[in-house]
């Protein structure tokens, strides 16, 4: 890294290396048996650097010829956007707890294992059913310096388990399935066993379903994958920056239910989406993007934040190329109402667990639409089972406006998101 | 290379082992709004090992070559702790052939400040335009080069140059946010991305009109899918449920998706193949090194064949199809699409409309996603249609299916077969890897669509 910059800055009035190594190995699992151990190691390098007051950017995977490196970073400056910001003078953090060694402790037989243990617990209470999924344990070393002085590193480990059942019934198809993510090993193999059956029990039976309005709830898995996508468009500072997000002018303002709290919050010790630096070397922090119903702030990275007069709020992330703001693991705080209280609470209506194809509408204006891949239908307060060949139509600015209940049954969703179920009025139904 | 690469794979005991090895050189182009907001390039190297021993799959991929044999090693080791039955792998010759990237004109060879002045040109149409807000820009191409060796003597060097830009445009007006986008793709020629100015005056004017469209009620229609929705539909609605890694270890779904089973009327044929040639799903070999081929997938309405990698190919007594394909070195391949679509009919598109008295017109892509049973696809475009006539526009509809019961739907095919290459295909975490569908405008009665 010391040699890159040093040609860089032969060329560049200042530059940044970023460098991430990282080595994974999933254990899978296909048609209820082990299929395949993968082992990935993988490096990569990316270099900004600052010529004549323009940004420019390269990056390498695998072995890098520091030069030509160089050379491509300064061929794109010419074109770059010019450089309104400084790069950070990096500072080591080690407040947030990412690493846990003993993660190299568990086996490829205790992977095994733990796979082994989900499919048989699952197939002994559904016969008929195959299971697919994976358990993966992993490390990676995040470094960045820069011509502007300091450097910093962090390790993080990631130890998770997936597991995806698919019931063939009839001429149906029925998917079932859960995740549990963790920077530390994972070992309760039951906890997923037991939500993927809870699935299953729910589904049992098909249940007819009419057009109209109804009442919806939203179950954990539901928020993540319906409702969540639109608000981390809104509320992402390039989207505030260009105009085009429905939050723009409606900081301070209550544009959501009193009971809806929601924050970006890298800083939980052993979350996956946790980490002490953004990929840009600023220190992470707990970010409140609503506060019960208020809008309080957007998140930046260090350039959108210059262009909009903003400090970067440590959202800076790469993801295949240069730096923009993203979230690092969402946080929707906990009501005090239980799943079964919801559910009594209504005499007739759905709930989604699944919703195929909710990001393929407009989300910059909160629309979703999709068909209910799994959801159950409530009638007299209690579930009488599966609907499908069924899309919703809402739109989340209007969904999350009144809330009748927010759970107090939060969990986290692959380690990126943490909810409770979410329990709206109505939400618009159309069945054949 | 190839010497180094055969002597790393001699002497192991394992079934089949193969090394792939890639090199690629891209560049990239990011625009929002008024600002260029990324010009950059990359470089990348790397490579894989894929073992098989007693039907169990070991996997290695890495950076770096110089452990090349202790990396085959690892991953034959991996595979034997698998392994506990017979493996299953449909045989091969072996093949040695260098296949150079196919290109028109060539994107590499196009200075990054001439994509940069085009891509320019357009966003100044689009932001020239009134009530557009902002719009959204990327431009990206790649040049690959793909070593495949494997332990019976097959050697195959693959060139591949790929390119797609997608374009957005975003109107706004009174808290209202709307948006149309525009994606094309092209297997190495740069000119499908010049000239395009009238087509992005056209994106932008229809964001602007999407401000005052209604939303489409929801509830069940008579749907005309144009070319490139079309084209869309049939790779979620079939293409992928005709992916054997879905069905050769499940015997329901092989009871299922029995060959002779029939899915839709006579008139419906569908078509996946690398082999059809010139587009972004062409090429001459997989990633096992199986050639390329033409597969009807349905042909009459009856299911003929289904795509296969050489392990689904072996184990359910059928021919490898030359789908297995992997996105790059950090994935070993599976049964993925090529160039996929429905072949044309004879119904013109003032028939398809004669006679009905209210028809959902849903054109252009947003996106589309299937479970294999019920799958989703959304319209960037969509009109309603009263007594053959194209009445008011709606604003962009996701449109739902369910494979056994909506393909006989299908009452009506076109003349007027088109291919859309702007698309990519997502996969197991492998996305978005190059494909091309397509169709002629097609007819589905009783069509599920979502709105208030």
């Amino acid at each position: 890294m010391d040699e890159i910059l040093a040609i860089a800055c032969k060329s560049a009035q200042s530059a940044e290396v970023f460098r991430v190594t990282s080595s994974r190995t999933p254990v899978q699992f296909e048609a209820n048996r082990l299929k395949q151990i993968q082992t990935k190691d993988a490096s990569s390098t990316a270099l900004r650097l600052v010529k004549d007051g323009r940004v420019g950017f390269a990056q390498a995977s695998g072995r890098i010829n520091a030069a030509e490196l160089v050379n491509m970073a300064l061929d794109t400056s010419q074109f770059g956007f010019p450089a309104d910001f400084t790069f950070p003078y990096l500072q080591p953090n080690n407040a947030i707890k990412t690493y846990d060694p003993s993660i190299e402790n568990v086996t490829i037989d205790d992977m095994i294992g733990l796979g082994s243990a989900i499919i048989d617990a699952v197939c002994h209470n559904t016969a008929g059913i195959i299971c697919e999924g994976s358990v993966s344990r992993g490390t990676a070393t995040f470094e960045i310096a820069s011509s502007e002085g300091g450097y910093a590193s962090y390790r993080r480990t990631n130890f998770s388990i997936s597991m995806d059942g698919m019931l063939v019934r009839d001429g149906d198809i029925l998917y079932v399935g859960d995740i549990q993510s963790s920077c530390r090993p994972v070992s309760d193999h039951k906890a997923i066993s037991r939500e993927i059956i809870r699935q299953l029990e729910l589904a049992r039976e098909n249940a007819a379903i009419h057009s109209g309005t109804l009442p919806v709830i939203f179950t954990p898995y539901g928020v993540a994958g319906a409702l969540l996508s639109p608000l981390i468009s809104a509320f992402n500072g390039k989207t505030v920056l260009d105009g085009a997000s429905p939050l723009k002018d409606k900081k301070g303002s209550p544009v959501f239910d009193g009971k809806f709290s929601l924050s970006d919050d890298p800083t939980i010790a052993y979350q996956p989406g946790s980490s002490p630096l953004d990929d840009e070397g600023v220190r992470t922090r707990r970010n409140t993007l609503i506060y019960q119903g208020k809008v309080v702030q957007f998140y930046y990275d260090l350039h959108t934040a210059a262009l909009s007069g903003n400090s970067s709020t440590g959202n800076g992330v790469r993801s295949g190329g240069m730096p923009s703001p993203a979230i690092h693991a969402l946080v929707i705080e906990d009501g005090g109402t239980s799943l079964t209280d919801m559910i009594k609470d209504m005499k007739e209506g759905i709930i989604i667990e699944q919703l195929m194809g909710a990001e393929q509408g407009n989300i910059l204006n909160g629309d979703f639409s999709g068909n209910v891949l799994l959801g159950y239908k409530i009638e007299n307060g209690s579930v009488t089972g599966r609907v499908k060949d069924t899309m919703v139509f809402g739109n989340v600015y209007q969904l999350l406006k009144e809330v009748a209940a927010i759970g107090s049954d939060s969990r986290w969703i692959g380690g990126y998101v943490k909810t409770p179920s979410i329990y709206c009025p109505a939400i618009s139904v159309s069945a054949k | 290379m190839k010497d180094r690469l055969f002597a790393a794979l001699k002497g192991h005991q394992a079934d089949y082992i193969e090394v792939r090895l890639d090199e690629s050189k891209s560049s990239r182009l990011v625009y929002r709004g008024e600002r260029l907001e990324e010009a950059g390039r990359s470089a990348g190297t790397g490579g894989c090992v894929r073992a098989l021993v007693r039907g169990g799959w070991g996997f290695v991929s890495f950076n770096s070559l110089d452990k090349l044999p202790e990396n085959v090693a690892l991953a034959v080791e991996q595979a034997r702790q698998v392994g506990k039955s017979e493996s299953q792998f449909s045989p091969a010759n072996p093949v040695v052939d260098k296949v150079p990237a196919e290109f028109k004109k060539n994107p590499i060879d196009v200075p990054l400040a001439t994509k940069n002045n085009i891509l320019a040109e357009y966003n100044r149409i689009m932001l020239g335009t009134k009530d557009i807000q902002t719009t959204s820009i990327g431009y990206a191409d790649i040049k690959k080069k793909v070593t495949l060796a494997t332990s019976e003597g097959t050697y195959i060097e693959q060139g591949r140059i790929d390119l797609n830009l997608r374009l957005s445009a975003i109107a706004s007006k009174d808290g209202d946010v709307q948006q149309v986008g525009l994606s094309i793709g092209s297997k190495g020629d740069f000119a499908t991305v010049e000239n395009l100015h009238e087509k992005v005056q056209d994106i932008a004017h229809r964001a602007v009109a999407l401000l005052s469209a209604p939303n489409a009620r929801g509830g069940a229609y008579t749907v005309v899918l144009d070319p490139v929705l079309a084209g869309v539909f049939v790779h979620e609605a079939f293409g992928h449920l005709s992916e054997a890694d879905h069905i050769y270890e499940n015997p329901q779904m092989r009871e299922l998706m029995v060959l002779g089973r029939r899915f839709a009327g006579k008139h419906l044929n569908i078509v996946d193949g690398a082999a059809v040639p010139g587009y972004r799903g062409s090429f001459k070999y997989d990633d096992e090194g199986t050639p390329a081929t033409k597969t009807y997938l349905i042909k009459q309405g009856v299911l003929t064949s289904r795509l296969h990698s050489r392990e689904t190919a072996a184990k359910m007594g059928e021919q490898p199809t030359g789908n297995a394909r992997a996105i790059n070195y950090t994935y070993p391949p599976i049964v993925r699409m090529t160039n996929t679509f429905i072949e044309p009919g004879s119904t013109s598109f003032e028939e398809m409309l004669s006679g009905i008295k209210e028809v959902v017109y849903a054109k252009d892509w947003y996106g589309g996603t299937t479970s294999l049973e019920m799958f989703t696809f959304s319209a960037g475009e969509a009109y309603m249609i009263r007594d053959g006539k194209i009445a008011e526009m709606v604003r962009p509809v996701v449109l739902t299916g369910n494979v056994f019961t909506t393909l006989d739907n299908i009452d009506a095919i076109g003349n007027d077969l088109d291919m859309n290459q702007g698309g990519g295909c997502g996969k197991a975490g492998q996305s978005p890897l190059p494909v091309s569908n397509g169709s002629p405008h097609i007819r589905i009665q009783n069509c599920l669509v979502g709105g208030k």
